[in-house]
């Protein structure tokens, strides 16, 4: 478990760059070389191989073998991981929420039965 | 979700603390009430396929609450304090998932209406940033809110490659 939560870790970090989310972006269009990621930022292609880098150890991204062009590309599983961490918590809550709507359903029928009741009521007096 | 179509917004905020955001097609004196006893809490509380095996609610500053559910075999127990009740408009209570004892969040869940509608929004907060990150199983980082969204776009276009 601690390795999986080490690997969230890094996911995340790696994650909380602007510039490397930008790079993913580009990536999950397709595997792409550093050249062409350096691109539309105003960086050096170094500058962009170390985010790279980063990427990379958190298994985000997957290099080429291609010395020369080391083609980047996209690694599903940690981004697959992150989708997974939100769900527990949101689906508890979610799912008990969407009960609670078709209870307040039932709630608002039968008080509007009552008071539809009552009314009638009322009216025999 | 698909159900009703309503969206829950979950949103980290700061270093300890997750706000949870939802609207009900409810007046909010109904909407607070189905949050303040058993025989209300044991219909909605928990995924669908848990039923609620067991419930104590002392709904009064300084009661314990406390809702076991249960499915094929699997067992979860919730439990907490009351700490401040404001009808119809704030509950707050504290919550720990026996799941991770001694990990306690104290929630604050406020009831807005308007039109005729109750917007419920939940303010939890962890003693720790660990805890709200187990909490959320993850070793989120502050300021994922951003990245988060960010992020559903990345695994919408994941989902429609793997599709293809």
């Amino acid at each position: 478990m601690a390795s999986a939560t080490d690997q969230l870790d890094r996911t995340f970090a790696a994650l909380a760059d602007p510039t490397r989310r930008a790079i993913l972006s580009r990536l999950a269009r397709g595997e792409a070389p550093v050249a062409e990621l350096a691109e539309p930022f105003a960086m050096s292609q170094p500058a962009v191989s170390k985010h790279l880098k980063v990427l990379e150890r958190a298994g985000l991204i997957a290099r080429g073998r291609d010395r020369q062009r080391r083609p980047a590309r996209l690694e599903a599983g940690p981004l697959k991981e992150v989708a997974d961490w939100a769900d527990g918590y949101r689906r508890f809550w979610e799912e008990s929420y969407d009960r609670l709507d078709e209870y307040l359903d039932q709630l608002q029928g039968k008080r509007a039965r009552k008071r539809g009741k009552e009314r009638s009521d009322g009216s025999k007096r | 979700m698909a159900a009703s179509g309503k969206t829950m917004t979950v949103t980290p905020k700061g270093d300890r603390e997750v706000v949870i955001t939802r609207e009900f097609d409810a007046p909010r004196d109904l909407v607070f009430e189905a949050h303040t006893s058993c025989e209300h809490m044991s219909n909605w509380w928990g995924p669908r396929k848990y039923e609620v095996a067991d419930c104590e609610v002392d709904f009064r500053p300084g009661g314990a609450w406390r809702i076991v559910h249960r499915a094929e075999g699997e067992e979860h127990v919730f439990r907490g304090e009351y700490q401040d009740i404001v009808r119809p408009e704030r509950i707050t209570w504290t919550f720990e998932w026996m799941g991770l004892p001694g990990h306690i969040s104290v929630d604050t869940i406020a009831f807005e209406e308007h039109d005729g509608k109750t917007t419920v929004t939940t303010t939890s907060v962890f003693d720790t940033v660990e805890d709200r990150d187990d909490m959320l199983q993850s070793g989120m980082e502050s300021g994922l809110a951003e990245t988060w969204e960010r992020l559903d776009e990345y695994l919408e276009v994941l989902r429609k490659r793997k599709a293809s």
